[in-house]
């Protein structure tokens, strides 16, 4: 074929430059409606402000360019819609489109949150009904919406147990976190000011309850608690743990981020938990897109309360709902205006869709997981036997007798259209593969899952070079991440000579 | 690769070579291969003092980041311009052209207690032993 | 449940293969007494149709019909439909963050490119990949600029936005920071005179927004030269973004902390939105947030990677440079998408109708009785004036032709009472800044 002709087919899967490598002077995208005001000369009246030269470097292009663009960039992502994503703690559950169309509607997008608020009442309704499907989810007393995402939902509930404890006389110095943790949790403690101390696990990936108690002194503010933990095991004695923590004046935090395996069959509140976050972009539906935006709200019982960043949505005489800006022991503020509201109004359509029912959600995650679980036990390492919830964890041990890792095997599995697993998490496995299937997943998809997986290991006993050097199937190979950390480039800047290829 | 007689060693893998009042710090090729591809590294400007068993640096590879621990005390002459352009230097050659820094020793207390090269290759056999165990 | 891809006779067939007789075994991990009987007393379950209806419900309860002269942090601003047909292609919408960089390329380009926009906007050399949204973005700025320079003191002009102002106190409250607030003269800008007198070398960062919360711009140079002579790092906060289609970008600043929610984002209540931190390359190591990084594979094509990660949580636990996780990304996404089709002579021109549509209203304004500006210098989209009385009472009678009014700003500043901050956009048309000019001139006519 004549190297010179660039065929479609090759640009949707091969090569597309960066949209600034289309750029041509006097290219145009996007058009204004013309001005109804009289023009205004800017550089008289802003003087020295004013940026008489265009912005450098900034594209021009056409629409259907862009269009083109991104269309073509977007079909190199693995996606939901495309299939599973197992990640253990992330559940990658299918994104309702419903939700997309009704964050999207006229009166709930246009809306601004200085806006009079008996103009609002229709998104405050919507935040109220949320709160409370939240609060009977996780048992507990009182919610703040206000957070952006679990790391900052972390941090707000960390603050309140610090505020609580200040009112109290001492706000201590420590916050226990368990070696399984999920990366947020040492670095939110230490942002609201707390060293952190370790805790192991026992033998069988649990909380060691009795080195607990030893380590439960009045310097410890709290014990950040995973549950189900990072490996997918109900933490069994989690009503203990809070007895102990209670008793010396410690609060338990719990980190929601697998409240799917919870919803509708038990509640965070009754088992002692005090205050925890949820993550709405995973155990309610709302989309990745690709990091973000997600949410975080935190629940916490009556004792906190008080101490809810402001502003406070209340109910009124009538019904009416408002926003109260002053609570005089309130943490303040975490987020500037409500919150990631478009993402709360996704949260409420899932829990809406489903109802009661999230029951059934709940149990068919759990189903799956198990099923997985059953079907690779003895092909991969299981380090702890207790039942699994949600996700599953096993090793690499088997496999890194011929040299295969976690990471070979993961890279090997996108050969077969799947995303990888979590790879090395928890710390506290060896090489752990941490596969989370969600309730989105057919018995088809479990099955072609568990097929890959198998294939897999068996390659990895009589093949390992096939595994390691995977993939071998997608657009680019492994990626040179050595040199993008030695010599970062960040950005793109107009090349000085025609130098640069697209690749 | 050989480990240096004349060099000592501590138990966070680093190593210090003592001249007179002078010394030179670097980490053992324990260290540097533990870590993997080295990216970075973040070193004390000369004047700074640094403190038997504080951390005075990181070494930093795309999955990791390493403290450095000082081994003895004193005061930096220089630090190693090289690896500011050239980090990989430190996975090349960590005994010899990747060392870290030289300091003036204000204190060499502990340093007759740290390993000699034959006792550090024992130690880092055993925690070969216990990795696989 | 349509959500829910198995039928009854496949979950009994997945229990069987498990050895399990119900699913109520797989729960035997949590102990029976704290297991659920009865179902959650929550309303649905809803089908499609009745999803929609109930927001369409809630829709209605808002502020359809009003025009609204709100800015104050969130701007309506033209935005394409193209933007949100590529956003909603399940390949951008459903995907996860892109730590396999193999099968999220798109992501990882795209992200490169938002990073590129935004240094290309506020002049600064490195940006990354967003931060929930400006407030927590000035927060993070700050915190950097704290780490950067091992000082305790952070001076922020009270021109910064209130809520900005907010967020930082609380994340300060509990790192040590002392923030103390610098005030602004009798024409909105920044009082530099306090400013040198509050500045000694315990000082990590100056704050400053432009335009500021009144809507006034600042001369960044002088602010930034005080800073400096006193080794404090000079940080500027930017709420509306548009405005650098037509203003200085802040090339004097050692950090930008910007909100790209008036690019292509809707006000959607309040969030979500994008904030990003922009900055000199040399300060990278010490900046939140994911960053995409150029390089190659091993077949030497181009591709792009997160990088520099041990900056981050799930790398250095304790000692990251931040907690965030998840950020912003398809938010960003939509930017990024925005800010292609405005392209170099778009966004100028955008910018441009946002300056004539202002001076037009004010000019308007002007020539009602009574009405004052509030500052004498040079602003974008917003500005701020006095009434002759209160502007709560103003606004309830302007509600009632239909007008959402300017904000109020007596309760952020005591001082200012009486005083409003009026905004107006391209989308505000030429005969609803002459109705609001009307409506309010009635409204000061009417007897107290």
């Amino acid at each position: 074929m004549n190297e010179k002709i660039k065929k479609a087919s090759r640009h949707t899967n091969q090569s597309e430059g960066l949209i600034f490598e289309k750029s041509s002077p006097g290219k145009r995208a996007f058009e204004l409606p013309p001005l109804d005001v009289p023009h205004a000369d800017p550089v008289k009246a802003l003087g020295a402000h004013h940026r008489r030269e265009g912005i450098e470097g900034f594209p021009e292009v056409s629409e259907i360019e862009v269009l083109r663009h991104f269309t073509r960039l977007s079909t190199w992502n693995y996606a939901i819609d495309l299939g599973m994503y197992p990640l253990g703690s992330c559940t990658m559950k299918y994104n309702p489109r419903v939700n997309e169309f009704v964050a999207r509607l006229d009166g709930l997008a246009t809306e601004h949150p200085y806006q009079p608020q008996e103009l609002s009442q229709g998104c405050l309704k919507i935040m109220r009904l949320l709160e409370k499907c939240l609060l009977e989810m996780t048992g507990m007393d009182a919610l703040t919406l206000q957070p952006a995402a679990g790391a900052q939902g972390e941090l707000t509930g960390l603050l309140l147990i610090r505020a609580y404890l200040q009112k109290q006389g001492n706000p201590r110095k420590k916050v226990l976190i368990p070696d399984s943790a999920h990366g947020t949790n040492p670095a939110t403690a230490v942002i609201a000011g707390y060293e952190v101390e370790n805790i192991k696990s026992e033998s069988h990936g649990q909380i060691d309850v009795e080195k607990l108690r030893g380590q439960v002194t009045e310097d410890v503010a709290a014990l950040m608690i995973t549950n189900p933990s990072t490996l997918g095991i109900f933490e069994q004695r989690i009503p203990e743990i809070a007895e102990i923590l209670h008793a010396k004046g410690a609060l338990l935090y719990m980190d929601g981020a697998n409240m799917n395996a919870l919803a509708g069959v038990t509640r965070p509140g009754d088992l002692g938990v005090d205050v925890m976050h949820l993550n709405l972009h995973k155990t309610f539906s709302t989309p990745h897109g690709g990091g973000g935006p997600g949410a975080g709200p935190v629940a916490m019982k009556k004792i906190l309360e008080p101490f809810r960043p402001v502003p406070i949505l209340v109910e009124k005489e009538g019904g009416r709902l408002a926003l109260e800006p002053i609570r005089p022991d309130s943490i303040g503020r975490v987020k500037a205006f409500t919150g990631n509201f478009g993402v709360l109004v996704r949260a409420l359509a899932y829990i809406l869709a489903y109802g009661p029912g999230v029951r059934q959600a709940t149990e068919d995650a759990v189903l799956n997981a198990n099923y997985i679980r059953k079907h690779l036990e003895g092909v991969y390492e299981l380090p702890y036997s207790l039942p699994s919830m949600h996700e599953v964890v096993f090793s690499d041990a088997i496999q890194k007798k011929n040299g295969v890792n976690t990471m070979d095997i993961a890279k090997r599995l996108i050969d077969y259209g799947f995303h990888p697993y979590t790879t090395a998490f928890p710390l506290i496995v060896p090489g752990a593969l941490m596969i989370e299937p969600t309730e989105s997943e057919s018995k088809e998809e479990c099955d072609l899952f568990i097929d890959a997986m198998k294939s897999i290991a068996e390659e990895a006993a009589a093949n390992p070079a096939i595994v390691k050097t995977a993939p071998h199937t997608t657009r680019v190979r492994r990626l040179d991440e050595v040199g993008a950390a030695r010599k970062p480039v960040l950005r793109w800047k107009p090349a000085t000579s025609r130098g640069e290829a697209a690749g | 690769m050989a480990y240096p007689k004349t060099y000592r060693y501590s138990k966070e893998h680093e190593w210090i070579e003592v001249k007179g009042d002078l010394a030179t710090i670097g980490i053992t090729d324990y260290a540097q291969h533990e870590l993997g591809d080295v990216v970075f590294v973040e070193l004390p400007k000369p004047g700074a003092k640094i403190e038997t068993g504080k951390s005075f640096g990181t070494v930093e590879s795309v999955k990791a980041v390493s403290e450095i621990y000082a081994p003895a005390a004193g005061e930096v002459i220089e630090a190693n311009s090289e690896l500011q352009n050239t980090p990989e230097k430190i996975n090349t050659d960590p005994h010899g052209a990747a060392w870290l820094i030289k300091i003036r020793l204000t204190n060499s207390t502990g340093i007759s207690d740290l390993m000699d090269a034959a006792a550090y290759e024992a130690y880092i056999a055993d925690k070969g032993k216990e990795a696989s165990a | 449940m349509r959500y829910l891809p198995k039928s009854p006779a496949e979950r009994q067939e997945m229990l069987a293969a498990i050895g399990a007789k119900s699913i109520n075994e797989l729960f035997s991990g949590v102990p029976e007494r704290y297991r659920l009987r009865a179902p959650l007393k929550i309303p649905g379950p809803y089908s499609e149709a009745e999803v929609i209806q109930y927001f369409s419900d809630r829709a209605a309860e808002n502020s359809a019909g009003y025009t609204s002269f709100l800015g104050a942090g969130v701007y309506n601003h033209l935005r394409s439909v193209v933007t949100d047909a590529i956003i909603q292609r399940g390949e951008f919408l459903t995907s996860y963050t892109p730590y396999q960089a193999e099968i999220a390329q798109g992501t990882l380009q795209a992200i490169f490119e938002f990073q590129t926009l935004m240094c290309q906007l506020t002049g600064q050399e490195v940006a990354n990949a967003s931060m929930y949204d400006g407030s927590t973005a000035t927060t993070e700025a700050v915190l950097m600029a704290e780490r950067l320079t091992r000082r305790q003191r952070v001076l922020v002009a009270r021109s910064v936005h209130p809520e900005y102002r907010e967020v930082l106190k609380t994340y300060a409250k509990n790192s040590g920071l002392r923030v103390e607030e610098i005030p602004f003269t009798a024409n909105g800008t920044v009082d530099a005179k306090a400013l040198q007198g509050a500045l000694k070398d315990d000082v990590a960062a100056v704050v400053v927004q432009s335009p500021n919360f009144f809507g006034v711009i600042e001369s960044y140079a002088p602010l930034a030269e005080t800073a400096h002579a006193a080794g404090a790092m000079f940080v500027v906060a930017i709420t509306e973004g548009v405005s650098l289609g037509l203003l200085r970008p802040p090339a004097e600043a050692d950090i930008v902390a910007m909100e790209g929610q008036s690019f292509g984002l809707a006000p959607s209540y309040g969030g979500p939105f994008a904030g990003v931190i922009a900055s000199r390359d040399k300060f990278v190591r010490q900046m939140p947030g994911r960053l995409s990084g150029q390089t190659t594979d091993s077949e030497g094509r181009r591709g792009f990677v997160l990088t520099l990660a041990t900056r981050e949580q799930h790398i250095r636990r304790e000692k990251a440079t931040s907690n965030i996780c998840t950020n912003q990304a398809l938010c960003a996404l939509a930017a990024t998408v925005h800010l292609t089709l405005l392209g170099k002579e778009g966004l100028r021109e955008m910018a441009e109708q946002n300056f004539s549509k202002a001076q037009f209203a004010l000019a308007e304004l002007l020539k009602i009785p009574g009405i004052r500006r509030s500052f004498d210098a040079p602003f974008f989209n917003e500005f701020t004036v006095e009434l002759p009385r209160s502007v709560k009472m103003v606004n309830a009678q302007l509600l009632r032709e239909r007008i959402i009014g300017p904000l109020a700003l007596g309760t952020p500043y005591p001082e200012l009472t009486k005083h409003a901050l009026v905004c107006v956009t391209e989308t505000t048309p030429r005969g609803e800044i002459e109705r609001f000019a009307g409506a309010l001139k009635r409204a000061l006519e009417q007897p107290i």
